[in-house]
């Protein structure tokens, strides 16, 4: 394993308004480790994927990528640092004014100077690589949700990056579908030895294709480790999300009433 | 007492948030020309296929509707200029009236009206489902700045098609008071344009270009700022759309007055 983490977060804060989202998050991911971000909604998963891809900037803390702070960057390294960065979007972000094969080579387009030939020859591989192949010329509204994630995958991939993101991968999705797009997931870690990080909530294919796992819960860290040491944890809290057991919030009198009472007028 | 104190600090958020909205549209008005400027060395060019795709959009599928328009304009002021003018008996000088008239205000007027209706719409909800649908994050997180992508080719087509669209506008609303004046009056075309054209100067002609401009300016920068801050779902985004073209027009007719006054000084 090489020494220097792709992925390094220290400290990370995260307000929305006054509400703290994450507090004090600490994560390395290592060169092609698959590392799944679990968590339920409102864990702060989200928000901490939208940090790491500089989409929001953090109250506190470092992220580096690649060893560089992404928030200390000038933004044309940010933008070539990007290029070596693919993104899987929960709903697929394709653009709906193009059709598949346009969505997956605009990256290409953008960045490169390749000729056209070249560019639709480079997208159709990857469209092959996601089992997507016949469907260039469909537009984005004409694809099921399982080819969208796809067409997706195929556009975050095209770059060839060096680090892939998933946001939901599974979110939406039959079983079978689902099981289908991990599959291509630990195949694309195999074939191009790309370091992934999945945000998800689906236990089940989290435990498919992690190498490590990390539990997030009410914007703290719960624990990160191998799948093994994540089931094996003691943590009740960890527990009760692996085995989907509710809690019970013990209720105080004193702010129950408090709540109720709160901005009414003519007390 | 608490009313009063609600109302003051009412007063003082919509004053704050009103100016807040300036500045956002200042910035994305200067981060547009930065791109324009700046993008092509920094290999993030503002493409010339989306300018012209967008001046489509924008400029030559609106021509229709605004010679339609400034046309019945032109009729309107005839049927107008000449009622008035009869009681003084004047009618002939209802060319002028309407060379005037039309050059300096009515043909941008019309023009940035139909834009600000078409465009300013179709750009706020075009921007604002591509917020929803995080297509604006997939466009940032490939490294591909928004504004130099979606913004500044808006922004450049709006500027070159204002102009063209203003001149297209006076001359259908020109032609639509020739020829009723020519019925009413017995002034055949051709004499009719001549004295326009004796009437009017390039400083005319200048003001309702001029104008355009910053017609364009406006209406461009208040649909995308609109889009940008989409958020609410479906709902938010029939907002934003209506709140575009709302906006839009009011700021046409507020700086139109703006314009007028210190062009006419």
């Amino acid at each position: 394993m090489n020494s220097q983490p792709i992925i390094e977060i220290r400290e990370l804060d995260a307000y929305y308004g006054d509400r703290k989202i994450l507090d004090q998050i600490d994560l390395q991911v290592n060169e092609g480790e698959i590392m799944v971000v679990m968590g339920g909604s409102g864990s702060g998963k989200s928000t901490l994927l939208r940090h790491l891809l500089s989409l929001n900037r953090p109250s506190a803390g470092t992220i580096r990528l690649f060893g560089q702070d992404i928030n200390g960057l000038p933004s044309r390294k940010l933008h070539e640092m990007r290029q070596r960065i693919g993104v899987s979007f929960q709903g697929g972000a394709l653009f709906n004014s193009l059709n598949v094969e346009e969505n997956v080579a605009f990256p290409l387009r953008e960045h490169t100077k390749l000729d056209d030939n070249t560019i639709r020859i480079m997208a159709r591989m990857k469209l092959e690589v996601v089992n997507l192949a016949g469907f260039e010329k469909l537009m984005p509204s004409q694809l099921s949700g399982g080819m969208i994630k796809r067409a997706a995958l195929a556009r975050a991939i095209v770059m060839d990056p060096k680090l892939l993101f998933f946001d939901e991968p599974s979110a939406g999705l039959d079983p079978v579908v689902s099981a289908d797009l991990d599959e291509l997931i630990l195949r694309l870690r195999d074939a191009m030895g790309v370091t992934i990080v999945v945000v998800t909530h689906e236990l089940e294919s989290a435990f498919r294709i992690a190498d490590r796992i990390t539990v997030l819960d009410r914007g703290k860290i719960l624990i990160t480790g191998t799948t093994r040491e994540v089931k094996e944890s003691d943590n009740s809290r960890v527990q009760n999300l692996l085995n989907r057991r509710t809690e019970d919030v013990p209720v105080n009198a004193d702010e129950y009433l408090q709540r109720l009472t709160d901005d009414l007028t003519g007390l | 007492m608490t009313r009063t104190m609600s109302f003051i600090e009412g007063t003082g958020r919509i004053t704050l948030n009103a100016i807040e909205e300036v500045g956002y549209h200042f910035a994305l008005f200067v981060e547009s020309l930065y791109w324009v400027i700046a993008g092509p060395f920094l290999g993030q060019p503002v493409r010339i296929p989306i300018i012209v795709s967008e001046m489509m959009k924008i400029g030559v599928l609106a021509v229709p509707v605004v010679m339609l328009l400034s046309f019945s304009n032109g009729v309107m002021m005839a049927i107008q200029g000449i009622a008035t003018l009869q009681e003084f008996d004047a009618e002939s000088q209802v060319v002028p009236g309407i060379a005037y008239s039309v050059t300096r205000e009515f043909g941008v007027l019309i023009a940035a009206i139909v834009v600000a209706g078409r465009s300013g719409s179709a750009i706020a909800a075009r921007i604002g489902s591509m917020q929803m649908s995080q297509e604006v994050d997939a466009l940032r997180v490939m490294g591909i700045e928004p504004v130099r992508h979606l913004v500044a080719p808006i922004l450049l087509a709006m500027l070159l098609m204002m102009p063209i669209l203003t001149l297209l506008a006076d001359s259908a609303a020109l032609i639509g008071g020739g020829l009723y004046t020519g019925i009413v009056l017995k002034l055949s075309l051709s004499t009719f344009i001549d004295r326009v054209f004796e009437t009017i100067a390039l400083y005319d002609l200048m003001q309702g270009v001029v104008k355009s401009l910053v017609f364009g300016l406006l209406i461009a920068l208040i649909a995308c700022s609109n889009g940008f801050s989409v958020h609410g779902g479906s709902e938010g985004l029939g907002r934003a759309t209506t709140r575009s073209v709302v906006l839009s027009i009011a700021a046409i007719v507020v700086a139109d007055m703006i314009f007028t006054y210190f062009l006419n000084r």
